[in-house]
């Protein structure tokens, strides 16, 4: 028994994860009995909140092995200061929050979320904001539920947060860009993306880690975002002159 | 052994002593560029070569105003979507942050056998390397009756500033039921959307102050940018008051008289209330003066590094020049300085030069928040700038969409004034 259980573990979570999902599903009518109304709605709640939280991928990482990315990782995020998390990259704006004071609750998450720009003037976060009342309810029991001292650590936990653009292939990852030569192509990034990371109608585009930038001008080039003069920008870009751009932006601090 | 370590000792004591005075011992020998121009082109280029060398170059800016109204956006003020102040910048930034010398006068002359520009108070400025970006002049000749004084009665408002703010008091103070009559301007002309731009922002104005006024473009040309995207918004947004009439069906423009406001084509006397006539542009006037434009009125450039065809120590920028297929716009002239200060960087430190790459986009403002766009990629090849892929937005696009195009052209409205001017 002991065996099959490390043969198993090794598998890695994500395996895990389907299987207990699977689970979940096939035997969530069965043993509805056994749940309490409440238990029930917490259940879908963070079944919920998983989905919402796909709009918080692009820059955000959550649950087991969660780094920060462009923004911030989340686990332990109820109870934690505003902008404290070491290596993170905070606008001024949000580490001042946290000098002053803001700790993140169900209620500030709640008051931030409903409208970011207006909650922390100056921050950089670039999603506008999630207007929905029950959405948002959702996405913070899901946040709460990977906060210390949450009851009850949903299955979902690793589930890693499914990303919508294609991954190119590793010898593409594994360029190394010219840093130089990036500083001259950014140019052309800088005419629409501002250096100071002001990201009203344009997104921030500074101090983004390689990869990540790296995946994303992929994803433009290759048509699989949709936006259509990112298209034209990345679709004449080499594999090198991307990696360059991503070696340049990622050094560069607002 | 001991020779050597004296002369070794000589040596550092030497560069000791220029380190400690370098303003003086090496001023005679910085290399100098002189831009022309602060629009755009100029002040990117400014900023680009100055930032770019560290203050290895030394770099003076002549541009005789202290204020820059950008013409991209102008439009929008007329229609009421942006304040005059939003669109005006100064060259502060370009002082302070990256140590561009600014002087604030005309150039007068170039002398390109000495290499020294002449400003209008007689001072001389000197350069290794010159960055010409003037933009436009008008050609007043090319509309009859049209002049410089004429234009403070019918205003062309096509170069950003008192003729915007004009036009715009002109517009507002319109008679009741008045009709409003724009002579576009012949190709090749400053900002190909423009005209049409600055009709949509004209009946967004009328349709809600004066709606039964009447709006009448006359146009030498017989079909326009984004023609289908502005004609399907205009009898959307503001149906009935526009009429575009191409010049096969006017005949051509005879005459206008500013004093009347009639407008006298093949076709038919026009009698406007406002006029805004756009006439025929070529390269601002130094370019002409200094040799540098050909019988088109404009200045054929090297595609790859922006360098004029006629003398290898000027660079020339944005609307005065032949830049291929490059539409003349803010965007574009901002794309080729950043190449202009690649090569002139190169040219005069030895920094690495890389490959000249161009691209631009044009947002054009239709209605509130119905924003629409065309943009395209060029490359270098030997005979011109090369238009490789583009795209432009669709007719019938959900408002949604639309919204989002409006609110991208204010990030980038942000963005390019910032890479120009500074924050």
């Amino acid at each position: 028994m002991k065996i099959a259980l490390r043969d198993l573990w090794p598998r890695g979570f994500a395996r895990l994860a389907m299987l207990i999902l699977a689970l979940i599903a096939s035997t969530a009518a069965a043993h509805a009995a056994d749940k309490t109304e409440e238990e029930l709605e917490h259940a879908r709640l963070v079944r919920h909140g998983a989905e919402i939280f796909q709009r918080c991928t692009a820059c955000h990482r959550i649950g087991v092995d969660a780094t920060n990315r462009i923004g911030p990782q989340l686990n332990n995020l109820i109870g934690r200061k505003a902008g404290s998390i070491d290596g993170a990259r905070y606008s001024e704006a949000m580490k001042r929050a946290g000098e002053d004071g803001l700790v993140w609750t169900t209620t500030t998450l709640d008051a931030f979320l409903s409208d970011p720009p207006a909650f922390i003037e100056g921050t950089t976060m670039g999603l506008r904001g999630v207007a929905d009342e029950g959405e948002r309810k959702a996405l913070i029991v899901y946040l709460e539920a990977f906060s210390l001292g949450a009851a009850d650590i949903p299955e979902i936990a690793v589930t890693p947060p499914r990303r919508s653009d294609p991954k190119p292939a590793d010898e593409i990852m594994a360029i190394k860009g010219d840093p130089e030569f990036g500083e001259y192509l950014s140019g052309e990034c800088l005419t629409c993306h501002q250096p100071s990371g002001a990201n009203k109608g344009i997104p921030s585009i500074i101090g983004w880690p390689t990869e990540d930038f790296v995946i994303a001008m992929h994803a433009y080039k290759t048509q699989s975002r949709k936006h259509p003069v990112m298209r034209m920008i990345a679709g004449r870009l080499s594999d090198e002159e991307i990696a360059s751009l991503a070696a340049f932006f990622q050094t560069k601090t607002k | 052994m001991s020779i050597s370590r004296r002369r070794f000792v000589v040596g550092a004591t030497v560069s000791t002593a220029a380190l400690a005075a370098p303003s003086i011992l090496r001023a005679d020998t910085k290399p100098k560029v002189v831009v022309i121009g602060g629009g755009a082109g100029g002040g990117t280029a400014a900023r680009y070569i100055a930032k770019g060398s560290k203050g290895a170059i030394d770099v003076t800016l002549v541009e005789p105003q202290k204020t820059y109204t950008t013409c991209f956006f102008s439009n929008l003020y007329i229609g009421g979507f942006r304040s005059f102040d939003s669109i005006t910048h100064t060259y502060k930034d370009l002082e302070s942050a990256v140590g561009v010398k600014v002087a604030h006068d005309y150039a007068k002359s170039i002398d390109r056998k000495a290499k020294v520009v002449t400003l209008a108070d007689g001072s001389t400025v000197p350069y290794n390397k010159l960055v010409v970006a003037p933009g436009i002049s008008m050609k007043w000749d090319s509309v009859t009756g049209y002049s410089a004084d004429a234009a403070e009665k019918m205003p062309h408002a096509w170069q950003a500033g008192p003729q915007t703010q004009l036009l715009k008091s002109k517009i507002e103070a319109m008679k009741e039921g008045g009709t409003f009559v724009m002579i576009a301007p012949p190709n090749p002309y400053r900002c190909p959307p423009g005209p049409y731009e600055r009709i949509s922002m004209v009946a967004h104005v009328l349709s809600k102050k004066n709606p039964k006024a009447k709006i009448i473009i006359l146009d030498p040309k017989e079909k326009f940018s984004k023609q289908a995207l502005f004609m399907e918004g205009w009898q959307e947004l503001y149906p009935g008051m526009i009429e575009w009439i191409p010049a096969s069906l006017h005949g051509g423009i005879k005459s206008i008289n500013p004093d009347t406001g009639a407008i006298e084509t093949d076709l038919d006397v026009f009698k406007s209330d406002v006029a805004n006539v756009i006439p025929a542009q070529t390269a601002g006037e130094i370019a002409v003066k200094s040799g540098l434009a050909n019988d088109s009125g404009f200045c054929p450039i090297v595609p790859s590094s922006m360098q004029s065809q006629a003398d290898d120590n000027i660079y020339i920028l944005g609307d005065a020049t032949i830049a291929g297929d490059m539409p003349k716009s803010g965007y574009s002239a901002n794309s080729q300085a950043k190449v202009c200060a690649n090569a002139v960087r190169g040219a005069l430190t030895g920094s690495r030069v890389f490959p000249a790459k161009y691209s631009n986009t044009c947002w054009s403002l239709v209605g509130t928040d119905n924003g629409v766009k065309v943009g395209a990629n060029y490359e270098a090849k030997p005979e011109k700038i090369t238009k490789t892929s583009g795209f432009i937005s669709k007719t019938g696009e959900d408002a949604a969409l639309r919204k989002a195009t409006y609110e991208e052209s204010l990030g980038w409205y942000a963005g390019i004034s910032n890479d120009i001017f500074g924050a």
